[in-house]
């Protein structure tokens, strides 16, 4: 009980801070709409090599968009040392992850869905049939993106190159979840669209996979 | 006198090792601090000071040695420590205000009534007008009396203090050592690294200097607890 209470009472923290200060939100929405606005006009596509191509150079911009999303996670928990009070403070250090892992999904959502209709136009591609399972898709390629994103930002904000070395952790680890999202949007966008099982079993598979790795280890990532 | 609402800790350190690399912080370090007692740790800088009071914080974890803590009555089973920590940084939100601080720390920690001592608290550290206010607004002084507040949130047996003074102006200093000596007085057990001599350093019943990492003077007494605290037998 005490971790469900410590991780809302952590995650409203997470909100509150982001939402006062906008920091992420704003840059990842800019850094993600320039590469869907920039792509357009260079390929200038048809709708068939939009759903075609599209998929994946949507993901492709959110992997390197949550990279910088997740550098600060735990980065900005370091100037005041306020890691450790949260250490001294919770009962199971489980809450600290699930917590910020829980926000840093919420903003990738949140990124995805505001910028849904800026693909959907820029690249001809009606979403609106299928929106259901893409939110779904949506859903759990967020979770997994921030899932392993978080326990790695923790490793990498304790390194000496830490700007350096989150990605070079994170883009291969994270390169399943990209070609299976990929392929998942891409046979929601497709003319005859289908739901992608495969592709969404393998998610939340990975999902489940690294979550529990962070259950069982995430302590020991958290120590100095 | 009313017995105090918490049982009184003792910690031992037994042979405590802390390497960071291959430079040691701390080297065979073993100490038994009695519950009740307020201990000042003197020593240099890069002396083992910092390190020292993180492991007893639980923190860090020791290359090698053991921490465990008791309690007064050998008869009691000793509780999960959860103690109060003052660092060197606040380890409070700047983005938060003072009062939404101790509130996600009260919260976090389980306090009964958090709005009621958050409130109490604030109005003791002086920052009641101040509470709705961010904390990247404040000096270093209100900053470490946030800290210190929300160390003490939830009463804790064990306090555990780096350099409180820090940024604190001399009325901050006299309000911090007399909060110091109504805790000491009511049982608890202080640890603090201080430099020199101070109204706080008064306070302690135990001085103990550290030299690379290693305890060379240790004492309860007068004449030699002054000179621990100022490097005059040095």
């Amino acid at each position: 009980m005490s971790l469900l209470s410590n991780t809302a009472v952590l995650l409203g923290k997470e909100l509150r801070t982001e939402f006062r200060s906008r920091e992420l939100l704003t840059t990842t929405f800019i850094f993600i709409l320039t590469i869907i606005v920039l792509f357009s006009f260079t390929f200038d596509p048809t709708s068939d090599e939009s759903r075609r191509f599209a998929p994946g150079l949507f993901w492709l911009a959110f992997l390197f968009a949550s990279s910088l999303m997740l550098q600060s996670c735990f980065l900005r928990e370091q100037p005041n040392d306020t890691l450790s009070a949260l250490r001294l403070s919770v009962s199971d250090p489980f809450s600290i992850f699930l917590a910020k892992l829980a926000a840093n999904a919420l903003f990738l959502l949140l990124t995805e869905l505001l910028l849904l209709p800026f693909f959907t136009v820029m690249y001809n591609v009606p979403v609106l049939p299928v929106l259901h399972w893409l939110a779904l898709v949506f859903f759990l390629a967020s979770l997994g993106i921030s899932i392993a994103g978080t326990a790695l930002s923790a490793i990498s904000a304790q390194a000496r190159m830490r700007e350096l070395l989150l990605p070079l952790l994170m883009l291969p680890l994270l390169t399943p979840i990209l070609v299976a999202s990929a392929e998942a949007t891409k046979a929601l966008l497709d003319r005859a669209p289908y739901v992608p099982w495969a592709g969404m079993g393998f998610l939340t598979v990975f999902d489940v996979v690294f979550l529990t790795a962070i259950w069982l280890f995430g302590e020991y990532l958290l120590e100095e | 006198m009313t017995p105090p609402a918490f049982a009184p800790i003792g910690l031992r350190f037994e042979d405590i090792d802390k390497r960071y690399g291959g430079i040691y912080a701390l080297r065979r370090v073993s100490l038994t601090i009695g519950p009740g007692e307020c201990v000042v740790f003197a020593g240099r800088n890069g002396s083992g000071k910092t390190t020292f009071l993180r492991i007893a914080a639980q923190l860090v974890r020791p290359s090698a040695g053991k921490l465990s803590f008791s309690c007064a009555s050998p008869n009691e089973e000793t509780p999960a420590i959860r103690a109060g920590f003052v660092a060197h940084a606040t380890m409070v939100y700047d983005e938060l205000t003072a009062e939404e601080n101790l509130l996600l720390f009260s919260r976090l920690q389980g306090t009964p009534k958090p709005e009621n001592r958050v409130a109490a608290l604030l109005e003791e550290v002086g920052l009641s007008e101040r509470r709705a206010s961010l904390v990247r607004t404040f000096s270093r002084g209100m900053r470490q009396r946030v800290a210190i507040a929300r160390a003490l949130l939830h009463e804790p047996a064990v306090i555990l203090m780096d350099e409180p003074a820090t940024g604190l102006d001399p009325q901050g200093v006299s309000w911090l050592a007399e909060t110091l000596r109504r805790l000491r007085d009511s049982g608890r057990t202080i640890l603090m690294s201080l430099h020199g001599e101070s109204e706080i350093a008064s306070l302690g019943t135990r001085a103990i200097r550290l030299d690379g990492g290693s305890v060379v003077a240790d004492t309860r007494t007068g004449a030699t607890f002054r000179s621990i605290l100022t490097f005059a037998d040095v």
